[in-house]
């Protein structure tokens, strides 16, 4: 199985996405946000950091890169996405999901180690966890305050589309602790904390993040095969 | 500005040909920082007064900040204390933009400690930001990928109200920078003293790796290659920042110097080392250095002087931001996010394909000439013609006179007894200063500033605060990496500024020993005040001496780092000046880092060892200053046997996983260590020190807060224990058995001094972490 990663200038945490996705036992493919081709992969991933210099609002201009044109088609075919913190971001700039990221209610950059409970199992970056268990893996944003209109938040909290919820304290303003969520179709997946931080015993606080990308292994080969 | 681009405003420019013709022309070296002797040495170098472009290079050149002219001569001591053991991993000495060290398996690692303090106080998100950007583009000019950074900070009083309007705005910009530019923030340190209130301190630290055959340096060889900028546009910003900025004193009175400090673009930064990591990679650069202070009157003067010939730069094809910049301006300024590389004709245009790939602007602005000369030309009309020699290597060297402070023997001699300075009495007295002292200024919780770094970026992050070394990974095939911990303790350095500069070096070289790490390689950060004080200079040329003596001990040698002077507000000499202050960073080197020791225990029923002796070592504590505001005595006593011996140990310890958790003691003693320790992982510890107290006859006071040196506290699993101490023994180090881990079940964890007093942990939690958001939000 091959999954992309989208590298756009200024993204990050690129080479730690691909990374988890090796150890995942699928092969990391480069992708280039200038390149309108997503070269046949099976599945996405937008990583964090802060694409363009974040310089409008996050992932407002690599929204319109070349190869979202791409991302947004395969996403409609069913192709798991998976977009990490920026890529999150990009996610609700291309409206692949609702809502959108602002700045933390503390009105500072924060990292930590943050727990998370798994509110859905059922998308494709989530089969592999176990729906009301915690996992904690990194979390690091400036503006990672989730906001929506409660008919928006309503209808997420309705069809089961939060996916992770912040344990303890609102680390970062979002409404209602929403951390993750996915699409209508479970193919599309955005969270502001970072799984590919935490696939690798000794770096990292744990190594609940790779579930994740073992995940899509499966649904992703369910994909192609559909 | 004016004074120096009057000619240009005229619409006459300062060509040479007209210096030449018009030797009587007053100029504005007093305005741009220089003295009247160097002004004729300038006017004797070129036989002619110098144009105003040349003028303008001289001065950034020959300031402080740029040619250590009072520092120098005391510098070489580093090179005297230098054995032929020290350089067998020594790839690039001093001289260069950073040392290099070989690390082992093909793989070198360069790193350096940078000041940016005069700009941090005058503009504290940009200064700070722009350092750390400095700094990193140091490290990616030896041709390395920049892997982490780190950040040593200093700060007024933690009460005083502009404290409040620095510390953010220095946090943030340290933050805004790393994070967007994605490096792993994985140590440093935070010191509040008044000394610093007027000049804050920000040293940052940057480590990068490369394979062998990638080490480059800053040199332009090769008649007929192409002189190319790249990165970011220049601009006005940071115009004259490193000669007024780094070499006056601040006063209250003066022109406003905002606009001297300098922007920051990290997105460009981050660009632009993704950029050149292909160049490298694609071999397509002969000579690269990066501009920073002094902008391309630096890197041209630089490159120009450590080639093999001379240069010729067509200063009109310097891409602008701002196009009515004058000649003066364009070679002054310190716009950031700039490079500057030396590249064959056969290459240029593949060098040119891999910045169009990456949006980066490039502009080649010349070629390295058979001459000996760099000539700078504006629209075909010379205003530079200089030997670069003596713009950046031949400046001005300064014997400035020295001698130690009347204040010293007073200073020394009050010594922190228990007659001059009241000590706990009671158990219950002992609790309540763990609280305080855990919750002071200089001990509290630093979570409030590190939790708004990213530590986890890159993905090899194996420790990082607060354990006592960042631990990043190198070689992912191999978990080769380094440790770093930077240190400094200018009250330490105060009281002796020999000692104190060797107490910083011994620490980070514990720190990086207790995380499991072989102590390769130093970089310093000297920060002092004005050279100009007798005083002060003696301060400089006492820690100097001292570190390069300790360095030598140690075996690990200087790679490279910085002077920062004039760090001082107002004139009183000694008394306005910073507290002296020697920020040391050491690097080590582990095989594996995944072997690396946390400094705080996981699990209960591991027996913690005290390693090494307690004295009553009171000069200059956390203690002394926490609940006394009292400075006075001698620092805690250096012995660099017993530092290589537990260092060793520590090491050793990592390799064949004796231990689990290693905690070095330094400032607050071992009642910090321990409190550190347990609020690491929560779980808590009972220690016993009656046999402590028996041996080394000092009192549980003293057992808990004294300073001496040379110690650490460890945690043994209990199946590695006879092995544990029967390597101590055998090295002859003492080690002492002092309690255990401790998680009783369905209890809250404490942190319990058996017979004498007990605290839970969550008392201990709140009090540790809530000093800085208190005070800064």
């Amino acid at each position: 199985m091959r999954i992309g990663v989208v590298t756009f200038p200024g993204s990050l945490d690129d080479g730690d996405a691909r990374r988890a996705v090796r150890l995942a036992g699928a092969e990391p493919v480069a992708l280039w946000h200038a390149d309108a081709d997503l070269h046949g992969v099976d599945a996405v991933v937008l990583p964090g950091g802060f694409s363009y210099g974040d310089y409008l609002r996050c992932g407002a201009i690599a929204s319109f890169a070349p190869v979202m044109t791409e991302v947004v088609a395969a996403a409609g075919r069913g192709v798991p996405v998976l977009g990490i913190c920026n890529g999150f971001q990009v996610l609700c700039e291309s409206h692949l999901l609702p809502g959108a990221l602002v700045r933390n209610e503390a009105q500072k950059f924060i990292c930590t180690d943050q727990r998370l409970l798994v509110e859905n199992a059922d998308t494709a970056w989530t089969s592999a966890l176990t729906a009301g268990t915690e996992i904690t893996v990194p979390l690091k944003n400036g503006e990672g305050g989730f906001v929506a209109d409660t008919e928006t938040l309503d209808r997420l909290e309705g069809e089961g589309r939060v996916v992770f919820r912040y344990v303890g304290p609102n680390p970062n303003g979002s409404l209602r602790g929403i951390a993750g969520i996915t699409n209508e179709r479970g193919n599309v997946v955005g969270l502001m904390p970072h799984p590919e931080h935490a696939v690798e015993e000794g770096f990292g606080p744990t190594t609940d993040g790779l579930a994740l990308f073992t995940s899509v292994l499966t649904a992703g080969l369910a994909a192609v095969g559909a | 500005m004016s004074a120096t681009t009057s000619g240009h405003q005229a619409g006459r420019l300062d060509t040479v040909s007209r210096a030449e013709a018009t030797p009587e022309r007053e100029q504005p070296w007093a305005a741009l920082g220089l003295k009247s002797d160097e002004y004729d040495r300038i006017r004797e170098i070129l036989g002619r007064r110098p144009t105003g472009a040349e003028l303008a290079m001289y001065s950034v050149m020959w300031s402080e900040h740029c040619s250590y002219k009072s520092s120098k001569v005391h510098l070489k001591v580093f090179g005297d204390h230098l054995t032929d053991a020290m350089k067998t991993s020594l790839m690039v000495g001093i001289g260069e933009n950073a040392g290099v060290v070989d690390i082992g398996h093909d793989w070198a690692v360069t790193f350096k400690v940078e000041s940016h303090n005069h700009p941090s106080f005058v503009e504290p998100y940009q200064g700070a930001a722009t350092g750390v950007g400095g700094i990193i583009r140091d490290i990616m000019a030896m041709g390395a990928r920049p892997i982490a950074v780190m950040d040593s900070l200093r700060f007024g009083a933690i009460d005083h109200p502009d404290t409040a309007r620095v510390v953010p705005g220095v946090v943030s910009g340290v933050g805004g920078y790393g994070n967007c530019i994605g490096l792993p923030n994985i140590g440093g340190e935070v010191v509040f003293d008044p000394s610093y209130q007027g000049n804050p301190l920000v040293n940052a630290l940057c480590v990068g790796a490369m394979k062998h055959a990638d080490v480059h340096l800053a040199n332009a060889r090769g008649v007929g290659n192409l002189v190319v900028l790249f990165g970011a546009r220049t601009g006005g910003d940071g115009i004259g920042g490193v000669s007024v900025l780094a070499s006056e004193t601040f006063e209250d009175s003066g022109p406003s110097k905002r606009p001297a400090v300098q922007v920051g673009d990290p997105f460009q930064e981050k660009v632009l080392i993704e950029c050149c990591l292909d160049l490298f990679s694609a071999d397509l650069v002969e000579g690269i250095q990066d501009l920073g202070g002094a902008g391309l009157s630096c890197a041209t003067s630089e490159l120009a002087s450590a080639g093999d010939g001379g240069m010729l730069v067509h200063l009109d094809r310097v891409p602008l931001r701002d196009p009515s910049l004058s000649p003066e301006e364009i070679l002054m300024s310190e716009s950031q996010e700039r490079m500057m590389a030396v590249v064959t004709p056969a290459n240029i245009d593949a060098f040119l394909a891999v910045t169009a790939k990456w949006d980066v602007e490039a502009a080649v602005l010349g070629e390295v000439t058979d001459g000996d000369h760099l000539v700078v030309q504006w629209h075909g009309e010379t205003v530079v013609d200089v030997p670069p020699r003596t713009v950046a290597h031949d400046g001005p060297v300064y014997e400035r006179p020295y001698a130690r402070p009347a204040s010293q023997d007073a200073l020394q001699a009050d010594v922190p007894t228990a007659e001059r300075l009241a000590r706990p009495g009671t158990d219950e007295e002992l609790r309540a200063l763990l609280l305080r002292m855990v919750a002071s200024p200089n001990l509290c919780s630093r979570a409030w500033v590190t939790d708004q770094y990213d530590r986890y970026v890159m993905g090899g992050t194996a420790l990082a605060t607060p354990d006592d070394a960042g631990v990043v990974r190198v070689d992912e095939e191999t978990g080769l990496g380094v440790a770093l911990s930077l240190d400094g303790n200018g009250r330490y350095a105060k009281l002796d500024p020999r000692t104190g500069a060797q107490l910083a070096l011994v620490e980070a070289y514990r720190n990086v020993s207790a995380a499991g790490a072989t102590p390769l390689a130093v970089t310093d950060c000297l920060n002092f005040g004005s050279p100009e004080d007798p005083g002060v200079m003696w301060q400089f040329a006492e820690a100097v001496r001292g570190l390069a003596v300790g360095c030598e001990a140690l075996g690990v040698p200087v790679t490279g780092g910085n002077v920062s002077l004039y760090n001082q507000t107002g004139d009183q000499g000694l008394d306005s000046a910073v507290l002296p202050t020697p920020v040391i960073g050491v690097l080590g080197v582990l095989d594996d880092v995944r072997r690396r020791t946390p400094s705080g225990w996981k699990v209960a029923g591991q027996n913690l060892y005290l390693l090494g002796t307690t004295r009553e070592e009171f000069g200059g504590s956390e203690w002394a200053w926490a609940e006394h505001g009292h400075l006075g005595g001698m620092p805690p006593a250096v012995d660099f046997a017993a530092e290589a011996l537990l260092g060793d140990v520590l090491v050793q310890c990592s390799r064949d996983g004796l231990v689990d958790a290693a905690h070095d003691l330094s400032d607050g003693g071992l009642a910090q260590a321990l409190v550190e320790s347990v609020l690491r992982y929560g779980v808590g510890a009972r220690v016993w020190l009656d046999e402590l107290l028996e041996r080394d006859g000092v009192d549980l006071f003293t057992a808990l807060f004294s300073e001496s040196t040379a110690r650490a506290v460890v945690a043994v699993p209990r199946e590695e224990e006879v092995r544990f101490t029967d390597m101590c023994t055998a090295r002859g180090l003492a080690h002492l058995r002092i309690g255990v881990s401790d998680a009783e079940p369905g209890q809250e964890p404490v942190l319990d001094v058996q017979g004498r007093f007990s605290v839970r942990l969550a008392e201990l939690s709140a009090a540790h972490t809530g000093t800085l958001p208190k005070h800064f939000g």
